[in-house]
């Protein structure tokens, strides 16, 4: 009795030695920032926050954010949603390295997806000639480097395989038989996507979309070496760094408040995640 | 047995193979696939001898050191913590556990320049946690500390979320059955769970890892950049070249960027094979 008193009383010591670490870890590792954040940006006041996130170059990176936000979501949920149905309904060769490239955005430093547009559409790129050829021959000026839909391919890059990755496990889990049961009863492919698949994945497909649109608004490294141009192609985040690296106390709370903007939206994100995998979680256990 | 039915018989009954299959390749040509081609033609061209001496210059080296023996260290402490974190999640019932579990992820959501930024001023000789700590002597910003903080920062989720599942699913019949054999609660943890907990922190490990080696935007602020201090990181010294039109320079670390997050994502995926082959068999 002595010796499994002593245990449980250890077992007690060690919930609680890890409950307080984990709740410092968090507060000082993640809750603290956002307090800073807010309170950095209040620093000079209220009035001086409305009036540095009014700005002329704020509300054009606030637009090229959101068009890159957009193009990015749109066409990654088309894709994603071609992706996953390939991926989970057929067996073909070469599948799994098909799964493999489509991942490649996860694990390249964001610098490089900056380069690697550079290098196809800039001066040196290979696409540069046929460009400059197209340019001459139609007289317009389209330019990809340096340019908004330099911004808004880097940003299709890094968010590329987000909504896919969120809908393929749960394709998987579901199988295959409903869908080939209603291809053998006669149902066209929209019709077995609508009525089968699509309410089977509709909560992972959000769950995609809301990552990927966080993903998308917060891009830096690799928009930041496709575009240079304040006030044109600048994206929020671009706009924050231009700011802080000014370095006047004012501008260093301009940058601030301008991230703040960016931070309300992360906290939706956030919270919009959580609400979504309690749904997903309680769903699974009440099966 | 199944799959090799569906493969004899080469019947595709669900429509629709020939449309996406086209459609999914086409576009990870255009977006991923040409663009990065472009980067190893390009660094291709270069001769060998070119290419080993734009990457053995030495602020080159010091910036791999940096970036590699850093990302390494937070990895490493990101290990540690994120194994607590997800143990205290997953185990232990107390209030605002929901809200606590639900920070974890905030790295992923908030833009990395945000935390860069935010890291560099709350680290800094007058920030909320960089004035306390100067006052005794320790300088956080502009210093390898920093850097790996930051790097800390970024990775944690990764290891959290790779852990938890793990976590849940191992039922406490292990556990049990070790302490009927007479194992000390220590014992029965680095014996039972961390040995089953072992793809999963390795798959954690290398994640935070890869993101950590090719990290920019967070970690550009608390680093300083100092050539002479070796605090440039690896992509910092890439976006440099970029703004220089050093393009060959560029490429030719990118290549090796590309090699080592190759590498581990290739690791990465073995762990993860032979983890789910080891679920199927149970």
């Amino acid at each position: 009795m002595n010796e499994l008193e002593k245990l449980e009383k250890r077992k007690k010591r060690t919930r609680h030695i890890l409950i307080t670490v984990s709740v410092l870890f968090i507060f000082l590792m993640l809750v603290l920032p956002l307090i800073c954040i807010i309170a950095s940006s209040l620093k000079e006041g209220f009035a001086f926050y409305i009036q540095s996130i009014r700005t002329d170059y704020v509300k054009s990176a606030l637009k090229v954010t959101l068009l890159a936000t957009v193009a990015a979501v749109v066409i990654n949920t088309f894709f994603g949603l071609c992706v996953s149905w390939l991926l989970t309904k057929f067996s073909f060769r070469g599948k799994q390295v098909l799964a493999t490239l489509i991942d490649i955005p996860f694990s390249i430093s964001p610098v490089i997806v900056g380069l690697a547009f550079l290098m196809t559409f800039g001066r040196l790129g290979w696409t540069y000639p046929f460009i400059r050829a197209i340019n001459q021959f139609f007289g317009t000026n389209i330019r990809i480097a340096f340019a908004i839909p330099g911004v808004i391919l880097a940003t299709i890059f890094v968010t590329f395989p987000y909504v896919s990755r969120e809908v393929i496990p749960v394709l998987n889990a579901q199988g295959k038989d409903e869908e080939e049961a209603a291809a053998l009863m006669g149902a066209g492919g929209l019709k077995i996507f609508f009525k089968i698949t699509f309410p089977q994945m509709k909560w992972a497909l959000l769950y995609g979309v809301i990552l990927c649109t966080s993903r998308a608004l917060g891009e830096f490294g690799a928009v930041n070496a496709l575009s240079k141009t304040r006030g044109e192609t600048f994206t929020l985040p671009l706009e924050i760094d231009a700011l802080y690296m000014s370095g006047t106390e004012q501008s260093i709370t301009a940058a601030f408040a301008v991230s703040s903007l960016l931070v309300i939206l992360a906290v939706i994100i956030l919270f919009l995640r959580n609400i979504l995998e309690y749904r997903a979680k309680t769903r699974r256990e009440s099966r | 047995m199944k799959r090799r039915f569906s493969k004899n018989k080469k019947i595709r009954v669900i429509p629709g193979f020939h449309l996406t299959l086209g459609i999914t390749v086409t576009m990870l040509s255009l977006i991923v696939l040409i663009p990065l081609a472009s980067v190893m033609v390009y660094s291709l061209k270069l001769s060998p001898s070119e290419f080993f001496g734009l990457l053995t210059k030495s602020n080159v080296l010091y910036a791999f050191a940096t970036s590699i023996g850093c990302s390494f260290l937070a990895a490493c402490i990101n290990v540690v913590f994120g194994v607590i974190l997800a143990w205290t999640l997953t185990r232990y019932d107390f209030p605002g556990k929901r809200i606590l579990d639900g920070f974890i992820e905030l790295p992923f959501a908030l833009p990395t320049a945000v935390a860069g930024i935010t890291l560099s001023k709350m680290y800094s000789d007058t920030g909320v946690i960089g004035k306390p700590l100067a006052a005794l002597g320790i300088k956080v910003a502009y210093t390898h500390v920093g850097l790996v903080i930051a790097l800390v920062f970024v990775g944690i989720p990764f290891v959290v979320r790779s852990v938890q599942p793990i976590l849940e699913k191992l039922d406490g019949q292990y556990e049990e059955a070790a302490y009927i054999l007479g194992a000390t609660p220590s014992k029965t943890f680095f014996k039972v769970i961390l040995s089953e907990m072992k793809p999963a922190i390795l798959t954690g490990f290398g994640l935070a890892f890869a993101r950590g080696v090719g990290e920019y935007g967070s970690v550009i602020y608390i680093s300083g950049n100092s050539a002479k201090e070796h605090t440039q990181v690896i992509s910092y010294v890439i976006m440099q070249k970029l703004n220089y039109i050093d393009y060959a320079s560029a490429t030719a670390i990118a290549l090796v960027m590309l090699i080592i997050s190759f590498l581990i994502l290739f690791a990465v995926n073995i762990i993860q094979m032979k983890q789910a082959q080891r679920t199927n068999q149970l």
